[in-house]
């Protein structure tokens, strides 16, 4: 890739220098302080002496480099890899970098000068590489020229490295931080030149996170240990039944339990008691006497469900064509053999370790929030309903993340503790879920099921391949708005024709099709979204083809891969490593997957061994990523690792059943999550082939399972299509 | 009244002796370090040191300790981030969300304190806190180089 030229707008420009306080008529000065946070704690910001040089980037008088992060840490290291984004192209000393989060209410003044707040789909690095590089890059020509203009010398004779201007001739320097208040006043250039990739110096490279220190000794300030002054704490229970209500509740019986200061509704389907400390809170929460309206759902059970879906693999009504060409019913017809297959995928919570939490203050004329959310946007846009103020009136500031995974880009916490902070005007309130509410409040990785029919000609050679998938769309309870003429694109990733979850597989004649089904469970992202079914979907039955075929799984797929040579450098390279078609140790299987996905070429090969008693241990996995571009290999090493956890956790233990209308699981006890002795060994193959930039947080979880239950037919000739596997028997008796 | 021996101090509060020792030291002392995740002692977040045994403190009521008892918090781990489990977790850059790892690093070091040399077996049979970001081997390969940086420390 060529350097890019970026324009830089002079609209831009014009908007973020007019929405500045009083002070400066050109610095670019932003009154952080009291209002955002370090990135990495939560002490307000009060380093913010200076102007900013631009609106990512601040440096102090001591060269500390303050780069300014839209998107939410929550554990995948995007505030690092965003930080050496921009670090590459100002040129500063990473030693002095540290990192803070702007506000959604701050970005909204500025006309969203820092883009999207949103950080979820693996696009944290991917969807914003551009204009933070770009923002990096306008603001070392920004530096280099206050110091140009001081030396009264041309520009072009400067240049910068390690936040060290150097004018050539001469041989004078300064640093970055003796001429920011001057760069601050500077116009910005009209366009820049981002470096070419093989000129990077920064990017690509194994650094340390910006985040650990304070996560060692407890210093991290999440959401659920934020203490503000005066604070009150907050416990909720909401009827357990989804879409019921709250019928009533005998204040009177908590009221005298130590530390409780009020018993309050909250919107029409939960109460709250907020004491003192949060135990008091809870303590009495457990005591109030509720009766609850479990409305029109109260019946709804995984049975009910299950009849639902079941229905769908072969129903007419409400079914949508995701991917389609040449005729699957002819060439079906028409092959020598034919496979069946029908598989389920089930609930899963997110199962986050630190609870949902917000805190909130809320007065006539201002409502701020303080929160752990994937989306600062719209946690400010649930204040703001909630607050019934202007939005001008209200903030949001965001806290490190205890976990994720798509369930905090969803913002029910918001509105519940500004509902509560409304009746306490005044009051800081600190609103804390039980593992128990988060359990039963979800916003749940969808339900579905997929029976698939393959095709073979007399060669083996796969014909035609329908895919029917039957269940539950995110985006009709999500937001309607964003279906397709009423289809749900996101329930067909990885096996779409083109785009981020583009099938890989060159199959004849084609056809995806998805029976819409929605119970009443409310459904939401979660890490990896609908590729994690789907891959599994898809991966196994390739191999249930490759099988019936009488093919080796690894050919069968090179064949179907022809067309797609970074797929089939992926999967090569794990056949490779783990040594595929050689002889594995005794008792020892393996087993394959495959899959682009969030613009990322995946593959996997796990080793399994299953004893007599039909005890399951995954041994290890081989995965290979190419995400184009790799910002930090060893980050995306433990993102893959990780993503192993909450793919293998899904596959072995994660189901949410119903039952009259609620989730029966309620804790780790009955919804388990994989532990350190179950953990395979892991070998990463980190495989950028430059030219696009593709996700890193998601896309490996979809190829662990189906390669882990591939390598358990090899083991056991038991083909499992229903997860997950706890309850079922791998060795038949 | 509760009488607590806490990173050292002795402290008398007033609180209910049903309280779990997680909410007194999150609530009535401010020691946020250890962590709220699943409230019935699964999930290891809430790992303190009680006579240098990990223990979680999330199913300890205060009326069952005393004075006598050492109670450890992440705080007090080390004075200046030194203590070798957390050198390995920095050099290894292993925390993820981070929510996790105050009871971690607790059960680790208090793995380290009986076992100086844990092998693989001893960690899978320790070290059952939950992790959902998935630090799993990174974990592991923390506490060896622990072990290894104790032992080059004694030598």
């Amino acid at each position: 890739m060529d350097k890019e030229r970026i324009n830089v707008s002079r609209r831009e420009f014009l908007i973020h220098s007019t929405a500045l306080g009083a002070g400066f008529s050109l610095g670019l000065y932003l009154p952080f302080s009291g209002n955002a946070f370090a990135a990495g704690g939560v002490a307000p910001t009060v380093s913010s002496s200076v102007p900013e040089v631009n609106a990512w980037v601040v440096i102090e008088p001591d060269d500390t480099v303050v780069i300014r992060i839209a998107r939410s840490e929550m554990g995948q290291g995007t505030l690092t890899g965003l930080a050496q984004l921009v670090a590459e192209e100002l040129e500063c000393d990473w030693a002095k970098v540290t990192t803070e989060y702007p506000t959604p209410g701050q970005n909204l003044d500025r006309d969203n000068i820092w883009g999207s707040f949103l950080t979820g789909g693996s696009r944290g690095i991917r969807g914003s590489q551009q204009y933070v590089r770009k923002g990096g890059a306008v603001a070392r020509q920004m530096l280099i020229e206050a110091a140009a203009e001081k030396w009264k010398v041309p520009m072009a004779e400067c240049h910068a490295v390690n936040s060290v201007i150097t004018h050539r001739p001469s041989g004078r320097s300064t640093t970055y931080g003796k001429v920011a208040a001057a760069a601050a006043t500077m116009f910005p250039p009209d366009q820049v030149e981002l470096k070419d990739p093989k000129d990077w110096k920064l990017i690509g490279q194994p650094v340390k996170r910006l985040d650990t220190v304070d996560k060692l000794n407890g210093k991290q300030v999440y959401g659920a240990d934020l203490k503000l002054e005066g604070m009150l704490n907050a416990a909720i229970k909401a009827c357990p039944v989804f879409g019921g209500k709250l019928k009533s509740f005998d204040a009177a019986k908590v009221n005298n339990m130590p530390g409780v200061r009020k018993v309050v509704a909250v919107q029409d389907n939960a109460v709250a008691v907020v004491a003192e400390t949060w135990w008091q809170a809870k303590t009495a929460l457990d005591a109030l006497p509720i009766t609850w309206d479990n409305g029109p759902n109260a019946t709804l059970s995984s049975a009910s469900i299950e009849k639902m879906l079941e229905a769908g693999l072969t129903s007419k009504q409400n079914v949508f064509v995701g991917n389609q060409h040449g005729d699957v019913n002819k060439a079906l017809q028409g092959a020598v053999k034919t496979v069946e297959a029908t598989y389920g995928y089930p609930y899963q919570n997110h199962a986050c370790m630190e609870p949902m939490n917000a805190t909130a203050r809320w007065t006539r004329d201002r409502c701020e929030v303080w929160c752990p959310t994937q989306n600062g946007t719209a946690a400010l846009q649930a204040a703001v309903a909630a607050a019934d103020l202007p939005i001008s009136q209200c903030d949001v500031y965001k806290l490190l993340i205890g976990g994720g995974f798509g369930r905090r880009g969803f913002h029910d916490f918001v509105t519940q503790v500004v509902t509560i902070a409304k009746q306490l005007p005044g009051t800081p309130i600190k609103l804390l879920w039980t593992r128990e509410e988060d359990m039963a409040h979800g916003y749940y990785h969808p339900i579905t099921k997929c029976k698939l029919v393959g095709g073979l000609d007399a060669s083996g050679n796969l014909t035609g391949l329908h895919v029917r998938i039957s269940g539950q769309s995110i985006l009709a309870a999500v937001n309607p708005k964003w279906l397709s003429n009423g289809a749900d694109m996101i329930t067909f990733q990885g096996l779409l024709p083109e785009g981020e979850h583009a099938i890989s597989y060159t199959v004849p004649n084609l056809l995806v099709e998805h029976a819409m089904r929605n119970p009443p469970v409310p459904p939401g992202f979660w890490r990896g979204v609908n590729i994690n079914q789907n891959a599994i979907y898809l991966e196994c039955f390739i191999d249930e083809l490759a099988h019936a075929a009488g093919k080796d799984a690894l050919e069968f797929r090179r064949k179907l891969l022809a067309d797609q040579p970074k797929s089939l450098a992926v999967l090569n390279a794990v056949a490779k490593k783990a040594g595929w078609g050689k002889p594995a140790a005794k008792g020892v299987y393996r087993g394959l997957s495959v899959c682009k996905t969030f613009d990322s070429y995946v593959a996997a090969c796990a080793e399994v061994s299953v004893d007599a008693k039909g005890k399951l241990r995954i041994r290890r996995i081989v995965a290979a990523t190419d995400p184009g571009y790799a910002v930090n290999p060893q980050q995306i090493e433990a993102q893959v690792e990780g993503s192993f956890v909450f793919g293998l956790s899904a596959l072995l233990y994660d189901e949410c059943t119903l039952k009259d209308g609620a989730v029966e699981q309620t804790n780790f006890h009955n919804y388990p999550s994989m532990l350190i002795a179950e953990m395979p060994k892991v070998e990463v193959i980190v495989m950028p082939s430059g030219g696009f930039w593709g996700g890193i947080g998601e896309p490996t979880i979809a190829v662990a399972a189906p390669a882990v239950l591939n390598a358990i037919f090899a083991a056991t000739g038991k083909r499992i299509r229903q997860l997950p596997i706890k309850d079922t028997a791998l060795r038949s008796a | 009244m509760a009488k607590l021996n806490i990173n050292g101090k002795h402290i008398d509060i007033e609180v209910d002796g049903a309280t779990p020792l997680l909410w007194v030291l999150r609530e009535q002392l401010g020691l946020t370090g250890t962590k709220y995740s699943c409230g019935i002692g699964l999930c290891g977040a809430c790992t303190v040191h009680i006579d240098g045994k990990a223990v979680r403190s999330c199913l300890v009521p205060v009326s069952t300790l005393s004075a006598s008892k050492a109670i450890v918090t992440i705080e007090a781990l080390s004075a200046d981030n030194n203590h070798p489990i957390q050198q390995a977790w920095k050099t290894l850059d292993v925390p993820q969300c981070g929510y996790c790892q105050s009871g971690m690093i607790m059960a680790a070091a208090a793995l380290l304190k009986t076992n100086a040399q844990p092998s693989d077996a001893d960690i899978d049979a320790n070290i059952t806190n939950i992790c959902r970001c998935g630090t799993f081997n990174r974990v592991r390969r923390g506490i060896h180089l622990a072990a290894d940086i104790n032992k080059r420390g004694r030598s």
